[in-house]
């Protein structure tokens, strides 16, 4: 049902106004939905200028996320995390190096990418569903449209909210209407800034499990910046650990990338992460206190407050 | 006699959610027996009574001689007069006219000034200064030379008060547009809104609050330009009453002209503020 919404909504709106009918729709699709592509980045820096001269906040970002993937960026305060993905949303540009969407360079937003930020940014004065609509790639029908916001407020738990406006709902409502106004374009990459940062823990719990949820049902490749490793290591399939050049000012600024072993949905309370995590949070600078198997958080016991937190 | 303009509104917020956050409690107190419209309307015209009872009492007293303050009754009487002799409605169709006129297209050029210097910064820089410069010149200042270049007709009126509401709605939009929440116009331009469908989609609807508020005051500016525009050079008009009553000793029709621009203000501030109402409720 969503793969045949999706590619309504995907196919060339040439015949805007007219009304296809599903038999056709099917057909459209095998052409319009093209193949997700591959995000690549070559050799990306990103300097503001400073009174000292420039301050360099990425340098020599080389990565490759193949469609479909999980990508979790995390790094200390500072490190450039957020700054790297406002470069792949377009509403940064690099000072070194180029971003390419398959063949493409990345030349300011583009449709086939969208973010979700920190805050909801709802806008207060529409409805949860007209927030929603806005996702929406331009050029969809009126009724194609609809179709589509309810599917999504549908696969996000919302249907029951969608005429009540940002205010009168809670954090966590706000923030899955944020990603569902993200997914209303069906993106080949979808941007996530730290989505979950601001939610209290349980809240924050669910919404993983939710955006698990919607990459099954839509397979798109995500990029997702968080602060928490413990995210990091449930939701992606390779986390990417990136140093502060504040404190390194010469190396590249991807200090590791990391391998999740397992597939997803893992287990909250895997050893073998503990292990990971306590890796991650060494090159993070947090250490542990003796030996990591021993150190290992009680799994049983999954909540915002854990230690795996970085201090920012 | 006077409308209340800002009775708050029964909150409209449905069935109870369970999964309402806190924060969308309504801020009002609880509703006291001064917030129910009945009592605020009666409320508001107990002191407009009291000066009618006191102006009664001291003109009947002939504690002032009636040439100087003629009493309610002769001022109701004076109005009578001009309505039979069919004047009175002209007077107030063509003050009317004026304002809404002249309101109209001060605000429209207002909104789209405020749009230019608001959005960009060029035209903050080029524009600023010199439009408050021009908003440092008394009103009256204008009258002469718009009377030369357009001679004693509508346009020069109409022009004045043009110039009255320009400022307000540009004023209160130009510095709303600048304080639009930047965090909303990156998801905007993220959603790949530019341009025309930026500032329809995002920043026209973040100010209207701000719109409507300078429009209320814009209207209020133009009834004060109109007076100044129609004391100096008229032959109709409200204004037109007062200058010449001043002129023929006629205090009560100045003091008829007065009441009328009181409740011409009044009528037409509040229908504004319905409108805004019903705006706000629907936008915040």
């Amino acid at each position: 049902m969503i793969e045949s919404m999706t590619s309504i909504i995907d196919a060339p709106s040439t015949s805007s106004g007219g009304h296809r009918d599903p038999g056709t729709s099917a057909a459209v699709a095998e052409h319009a939905r093209p193949r997700p592509h591959e995000v690549r980045l070559d050799t990306v820096g990103r300097s503001f200028p400073a009174p000292g001269g420039r301050q360099v906040v990425l340098r020599e970002v080389d990565l490759s996320v193949v469609p479909g993937e999980i990508v979790a960026v995390v790094g200390p305060s500072g490190c450039g995390k957020s700054t790297l993905l406002r470069l792949i949303a377009g509403l940064d540009r690099p000072s070194a190096g180029e971003i390419r969407i398959g063949d493409s360079p990345l030349r300011g937003t583009d449709p086939r990418t969208a973010v979700a930020f920190q805050e909801p940014r709802l806008l207060p004065w529409r409805t949860l569903e007209h927030n929603v609509a806005l996702g929406l790639p331009r050029g969809t029908g009126k009724r194609a449209g609809r179709e589509r916001v309810r599917e999504l407020l549908q696969l996000v738990g919302l249907e029951h909210a969608a005429t009540q406006r940002p205010r009168e709902v809670s954090g966590g409502m706000a923030q899955r209407a944020s990603l569902a106004r993200a997914l209303a374009r069906s993106p080949e990459v979808l941007l996530l800034d730290e989505p979950f940062g601001a939610l209290d823990a349980l809240t924050r719990l669910r919404m993983q499990d939710l955006l698990l949820e919607i990459h099954a049902a839509e397979p798109t490749t995500v990029l997702v910046v968080t602060h928490d490793v413990e995210e990091a290591l449930y939701l992606a399939d390779r986390v990417l650990l990136l140093r502060s050049l504040r404190e390194d000012p010469t190396s590249g600024s991807i200090a590791r990338t990391v391998e999740v072993p397992g597939v997803r949905p893992r287990d909250r309370a895997d050893r073998s992460l503990a292990d990971l995590r306590v890796e991650l949070l060494a090159g993070l600078g947090v250490h542990s206190p003796s030996t990591p198997t021993a150190s290992a958080p009680t799994p049983s016991a999954p909540s915002a407050s854990t230690p795996t937190e970085i201090p920012s | 006699m006077s409308i209340p303009t800002d009775i708050p509104l029964p909150t409209s917020t449905g069935p109870a959610e369970p999964e309402t956050a806190p924060s969308a409690a309504r801020p009002a107190g609880p509703r006291t027996l001064w917030d129910r419209i009945g009592v605020r309307l009666a409320a508001g015209a107990v002191l407009p009574l009291l000066i009618l009872i006191a102006w009664q009492i001291t003109t009947a007293a002939e504690l002032v001689p009636a040439y100087r303050l003629p009493g309610p009754l002769t001022v109701l009487q004076a109005g009578a007069e001009l309505l039979e002799r069919g004047e009175l409605g002209l007077h107030i169709a063509i003050s009317v006219q004026r304002v809404l006129i002249g309101f109209a297209v001060g605000s429209v050029v207002g909104l789209a000034v405020a749009a230019i210097v608001g959005l960009s910064r060029a035209g903050d820089a080029l524009l600023n200064p010199t439009l408050a410069a021009l908003r440092a010149v008394p009103s009256l200042a204008w009258v002469p030379l718009l009377i030369l270049w357009l001679q004693i007709g509508e346009e020069s009126k109409i022009t004045l008060i043009a110039i009255g509401a320009f400022f307000p709605v540009f004023t209160t939009v130009a510095a709303a547009l600048r304080h639009i929440d930047p965090h909303l116009v990156e998801a905007g331009r993220c959603f790949g809104l530019r341009g025309w469908s930026l500032f329809r989609t995002i920043q026209l609807p973040a100010v209207v609050p701000s719109v409507v508020s300078g429009l209320r005051l814009a209207l209020a500016q133009a009834w004060l330009f109109l007076v100044a525009a129609e004391l100096i050079a008229s032959s109709m008009g409200l204004g037109f009453i007062l200058n010449d009553s001043q002129q023929t000793g006629r205090v009560d029709r100045i003091l008829l002209a007065i009441v009328l621009l009181a409740l011409l203000g009044t009528v037409t501030n509040a229908l504004l503020g319905l409108a805004e109402k019903k705006l706000l409720r629907r936008w915040t």
